[in-house]
């Protein structure tokens, strides 16, 4: 009896121990969901969804308090791609949130002022400028967030779609021109 | 005699050699302009080194390497620079790419050239000169040479493949550069077995050239270099099955031939290293086949920038054409103007009519008869890629393989619903490279932003601890502020403390005042250190002037203060 009792709490220290042990080996930082939403989504940090970034926006969803078809950048293949991590069903963007082309921002430098408010606008450090001293865009880092647009008191900031070049050019989906029957066929093959 | 292997599938086009292989290759004449496309090779596009306006020598270099895998561009004739201007390039978008566009000056004066020692230098060097050279693969792919020889350490090539397959229809400049040019495309091999230091050399040859296997073979008779006789079969001529039917080993996917021991050059590219090395001549020029609907199809000497259509005039282009093909008729660019330049890629100018190239029928439905399987020389399921690229199911399709597939076009000439297949693969595959591009830049801006976040937390931190410090550092400063006013209280004398209270403040207010007297003074001190020392030693008319301009100035002051009184005080300034 005694015996018994012993080796069923030997057991059961035994394996505690071993889930304890593993509980702080192989913890998991955060929830896992959330990268895995975050990864899908596109990095633009624009906010359109209504949360201060991307990573928020991704928590969001994880924990249910978003929907899935509020990021426009991200488009329909972002949706669909949330869907289908989530497994939930695909939806269509809501009024007003149809994505756009890409486009990065350009600052004229004739109109700027130097005033910096677009620097702290910038989600991702893509403008280059001080204090007093003229502000330029880095074009190859902006994400075309348009948060800067706005703060701007001089309106010298404006978006400008990426043009097609040969480094950015896409094959076409084969399209065929259909060839209409003619109608004298139409009316052989009626009688 | 050598054990051949077979690659799976393969076709056989009609040949179409015949009409272009007989008569010997002639030269182009001298273009009054040139364009030169900064990218004629995979990799980076050369970066210009000459301004509009140069006059240049012909070998002259106007563009350099930029990055790891790139090669220059030289001046093909000797002359000025006009521009650096977009100009419509070969490329199957109809954009226009950077040129560097040449005006000749008639006279096609060379730079001085150098033969080059090439068993003097070490490996490093040679590479080096050979990208500086401009040096690429001319089989098609322009890969530049000497990247292929780069090797990673570890690595090494024991045999050397020399691709004088030629499989596509049409194209002969490779056999007739075997034909006329047999010793010097085997002193360029000699550069190759060198570089790669590989101890079997072989040449492919299909046997429906003859002529070219008698010429090598001849030229290859006192070195040791096998020239190999392969069956003739579409496309036994791309790198990987050539590979295959010479060694039987098969390149991994998504691997290079250095990654089995093989190294691979085409015939041409081994002629233009001989160019280079016993000539000095940098890479300007290359041989091409027009044929065709034109009345002489024949090989053509041109030199990189010609325009297309002084290349078709040589050979006289005949009534009936529709367009033409750069390239072969299976993996060519169709073009419909010859407004293009030359490239190094360009190794065939076909000129299309009715006649010899039909409209294709329309697309029927796929029936999965499979046939396009059978056909592939990747061994892959075009059907299947097929399918799973019209449904824009693209993970799908790398799944599949969709980037061994070497868009060959044997699948499409053998679907009996004419499907244009290789399209399909083209488009999915830019789809793909479109999402990486995208998934590259998100990357890259999650960590700009997670970085954005970390620095202005870090700013704010750093912010308090300075205040932090500052309050530390003015509570040390205190005891330094001059020592009260003596006062004589009597705290007896006021039993409420309120007296006490009073003269507390009245020291304390009289400190202040001390302390703000003391701030007035060190002001105004140096005020008088930072003024303009050019008032000591003056005129006494400029010290007239001096006091007419302030009191002009006092007057104004006051007038602006008058009108600021009245207006809103922000406009005051």
């Amino acid at each position: 009896m005694i015996t018994a009792l012993l080796v069923m709490i030997g057991i059961s220290l035994a394996l505690g121990a071993v889930l304890g042990f593993s509980a702080i080996k192989f913890k998991v930082e955060g929830n896992p969901l959330v990268e895995k939403i975050d990864a899908v989504l596109p990095q633009t940090q624009c906010g359109q969804c209504g949360y201060p970034g991307c990573k928020p926006y991704a928590e969001a969803i994880a924990k249910g308090e978003a929907d899935i078809n509020k990021c426009p950048p991200g488009g329909e293949e972002g949706i669909r791609k949330l869907a289908d991590l989530l497994g939930v069903d695909y939806k269509p963007f809501g009024e007003g949130a149809a994505p756009k082309a890409k486009a990065v921002a350009f600052i004229d430098e004739q109109t700027c002022i130097g005033c910096t408010l677009c620097l702290q606008a910038c989600p991702v450090d893509a403008i280059a400028g001080a204090a007093k001293q003229m502000h330029t865009i880095i074009a190859s880092e902006c994400t075309g967030c348009e948060l800067c647009v706005e703060p701007c008191p001089v309106d010298c900031i404006s978006m400008k779609l990426i043009p097609e070049d040969i480094s950015n050019w896409k094959w076409p989906y084969p399209v065929y021109a259909l060839t209409p029957v003619r109608n004298e066929a139409r009316k052989v093959e009626a009688s | 005699m050598r054990t051949l292997f077979r690659f799976h599938g393969g076709i056989h086009p009609d040949e179409h050699k015949l009409e272009s292989s007989e008569s010997p290759a002639r030269r182009a004449p001298l273009a009054k302009k040139l364009v030169l496309p900064l990218h004629q090779h995979i990799g980076n596009g050369a970066k210009v080194a000459v301004q509009v306006g140069d006059r240049v020598l012909k070998g002259q270099m106007l563009a350099g390497a930029q990055g790891m895998i790139s090669a220059a561009i030289h001046a093909p004739t000797s002359g000025t620079v006009t521009a650096v201007a977009p100009h419509p390039v070969p490329h199957p978008s109809r954009l226009g790419g950077l040129c560097i566009h040449l005006e000749s000056d008639g006279e096609d004066r060379w730079i001085a050239l150098a033969p080059l020692d090439f068993h003097a230098m070490p490996k490093s060097e040679l590479l080096g000169k050979l990208r500086d050279a401009g040096i690429v693969g001319l089989g098609g792919a322009t890969f530049p040479t000497h990247v292929k020889y780069g090797l990673a350490p570890g690595q090494r090539i024991d045999t050397l493949v020399i691709n004088g397959a030629e499989c596509e229809p049409w194209i002969t400049t490779d056999d007739r550069l075997m034909r006329e040019h047999a010793e010097g495309i085997v002193r360029g091999i000699e550069v190759l077995r060198h570089l790669s230091g590989a101890a079997e050399v072989l040449v492919g040859i299909e046997d429906n050239k003859p002529q070219a296997i008698a010429a090598m073979r001849a030229a290859c008779a006192a070195a040791p270099i096998e020239v190999v006789v392969v069956p003739t079969l579409y496309p036994s001529g791309g790198e990987k099955q050539l590979i295959r039917i010479l060694t039987g080993k098969e390149v991994p996917s998504g691997g290079r031939p250095t990654n089995i021991g093989v190294a691979c050059n085409n015939v041409a590219t081994a002629y233009a290293i001989h160019r280079f090395v016993d000539h000095g001549e940098p890479m300007i020029s290359r041989q091409v086949t027009v044929t065709g609907n034109v009345r002489v199809p024949q090989n053509i000497e041109v030199l990189i920038g010609t325009p297309l259509a002084e290349v078709v005039a040589c050979a006289e282009a005949l009534p009936g054409t529709s367009g033409y093909i750069l390239g072969g008729p299976m993996m060519g660019l169709h073009v419909d103007d010859l407004h293009l330049p030359m490239v190094k890629s360009a190794n065939c100018i076909i000129a299309k009519s009715g006649q010899l190239f039909p409209p294709p029928p329309p697309a029927m439905p796929c029936i999965r008869c499979t046939r396009c399987a059978q056909a592939c020389p990747a061994d892959l399921q075009p059907q299947d890629l097929y399918w799973f690229a019209k449904s824009n199911n693209f993970g799908k399709t790398q799944e599949f393989h969709l980037f061994d597939c070497i868009e060959c076009g044997a699948c499409a000439y053998v679907c009996p619903s004419h499907i244009p297949l290789v399209q399909y693969f083209r488009f999915a595959k830019s789809e793909i490279w479109q999402r990486e591009r995208e998934a590259q830049s998100a990357e890259v801006a999650r960590e700009r932003h997670e970085f954005r976040q970390f620095r202005i937390e870090r700013e704010k931190q750093e912010k308090a601890e300075r205040l932090a410090q500052k309050e530390k550092a003015a509570l040390a400063a205190k005891p330094a502020v001059p020592a009260p006013l003596p006062v004589a209280a009597d705290p007896n004398a006021d039993p409420d403390n309120t007296l006490q209270m009073r003269v507390d403040a009245d020291i304390a207010r009289a400190n202040m005042q001390m302390r703000i007297d003391a701030a007035v003074a060190r002001a105004k001190e140096q005020a008088a250190i930072v003024q303009p020392k050019n008032t000591d030693d003056l005129t006494p008319h400029q010290q007239a002037e001096i006091t007419e301009i302030e009191t002009r100035r006092a007057k104004l002051r006051e007038i602006a203060s008058h009108a600021g009184a009245d207006d809103e005080p922000s406009k005051s300034n």
